[in-house]
């Protein structure tokens, strides 16, 4: 498997980039760890013109800690933010759901933007981002603008981003007090796409579940506090409104089974963080 | 900026093993395809090409990455390191090498290379690395032949030779219990 020829251009800064997406658009695809796309294109699954290669674009390498959140931009690989010190404190979700994406040794390559770009519906990155309602920052040579992550992704593998943009950053809310945040995942092995995963946040108000795998996006729903079988059957209306379907990995069935056994879970131990870190 | 053209080859040089290399390579050509076949170094081996399997696996700046998934005009200037490096001299194993020898961590040597070189990253980088993080490690690789328990046996008493314990102590005992288990 080879990927079919294309041209190369290695942007120095985020204006090369940018005018190389205004000038070739359709034709070009952004590379920046490669860990999804260079599949897509060994397989000849796409067949751009161009590549952007942004890596080398120093102004995109380092996290940037705003008020309330963390923004994570184009060249920062999973591996780096996995690492980051307080990564557990700040952003809990993520730091749970980090090691479920891919092996060291793609996480060591791979970028958070770049999954984002990709958009997998069984992505952890994306539903992170959906579950946190979090926001991607897009920019073209001549405008920019903020896309909330709920609308961000509009299908399998489809997103809003124009063909002249760029995902310059993804904004991660952090932790919020009072807030409480879980994530699990069940895949063939560890590393695989996950059948299904589900990621919740819950404060003193409100219950959200976000679940990947199912639907052909990230897909949340908000729920007011529910125990015993109000929750079983909030979780089991959620479950048939996702649509799951059948493939060699799972029936629909089971995937919503796991959406009720997991989203349970996950909410149960958000409502317990949450109120661990109230007291 | 660089603009490399389709279909004209290009060249780009790294440092590979500790010294200078270069390779013309076209923009698509993947970097498992320039070590093999522009450079003749075989011992990067090529599986699955879509980063699944892990048997090209090679350190870029460092850290394990697959080569499959690496452009060879992306890593102008990087500093690799493939299975070619490990030995310290024609004729004799490095620490990691040996072990696997020691435990019987290969049998068709199709995954072993790229194994060997996720773990000789990882352990510059963890050396203390555990069971648990090296069980994970090794999950980024697909190997048929061994059901993995000598591998990790074989990982576990090379990190504790590499941190200058004796490789009779609890890591390594551990390592052999796992064995037995196994056996």
């Amino acid at each position: 498997m080879k990927p079919a020829p294309f041209g190369y251009l290695r942007a120095d800064s985020l204006d090369q980039a940018l005018d190389a997406l205004a000038r070739h658009g359709d034709e070009a695809r952004v590379v920046a760890g490669g860990q999804s796309l260079l599949p897509m294109l060994n397989m000849r699954l796409t067949k751009p013109a161009v590549l952007v290669d942004v890596m080398r674009i120093q102004a995109l390498r380092e996290p940037v800690p705003e008020r309330g959140a963390l923004v994570i931009p184009a060249g920062v690989r999973q591996a780096i933010l996995l690492d980051r010190p307080g990564l557990a404190d700040d952003l809990p979700l993520l730091a749970a759901a980090l090691p479920w994406v891919g092996h060291v040794q793609t996480r060591a390559r791979g970028t958070l933007c770049g999954s984002v770009a990709h958009a997998d519906p069984s992505a952890e990155i994306p539903l992170c981002l959906v579950a946190l309602e979090g926001e991607v920052r897009l920019r073209a040579r001549k405008r920019r603008r903020s896309v909330r992550a709920e609308d961000f992704f509009t299908g399998m593998m489809v997103t809003e981003r124009a063909d002249d943009e760029l995902i310059e950053a993804v904004r991660y809310p952090t932790r919020a007090a009072g807030t409480g945040y879980a994530f699990a995942e069940v895949g063939r092995r560890h590393g695989d796409f996950a059948i299904v995963a589900c990621a919740a946040v819950v404060d003193a108000r409100r219950m959200r579940l976000a679940v990947g795998g199912v639907a052909d996006r990230p897909t949340a729903r908000d729920f007011p506090l529910l125990d015993g079988s109000a929750l079983d059957d909030a979780l089991n209306a959620f479950a048939w409104d996702l649509g799951a379907g059948e493939d060699l990995h799972a029936t629909a069935r089971y995937r919503r089974d796991l959406v009720r056994q997991l989203g349970r879970r996950v909410l149960s131990e958000a409502r317990q963080d949450s109120l661990r870190c109230r007291s | 900026m660089p603009q490399l053209d389709a279909g004209a080859r290009h060249r780009v040089r790294f440092t590979l093993n500790g010294a200078p290399a270069e390779v013309e390579v076209e923009p698509r050509t993947l970097l498992t395809d320039a070590l093999r076949h522009g450079l003749g170094l075989t011992g990067t081996h090529v599986g699955c090409e879509h980063g699944v399997c892990g048997a090209c696996t090679v350190a870029i700046d460092g850290v394990p990455a697959r080569a499959c998934l690496t452009l060879a005009v992306g890593v102008e200037g990087c500093d690799l390191r493939t299975v070619e490096g490990l030995a310290p001299e024609p004729g004799r194993l490095g620490v990691l090498q040996a072990a696997f020898r020691r435990h019987h961590a290969l049998q068709c040597g199709f995954c072993t290379a790229g194994i060997l070189m996720s773990l000789d990253a990882y352990l510059r980088l963890r050396p203390r690395a555990g069971r648990a993080e090296l069980t994970e490690v090794v999950g980024g690789h697909l190997c048929r032949c061994t059901g993995y328990a000598p591998i990790l046996a074989a990982a576990l008493e090379a990190a504790a030779i590499l941190r200058g314990e004796d490789p009779s102590g609890p890591a390594t005992r551990e390592a052999t219990d796992a064995e037995k288990a196994h056996a």
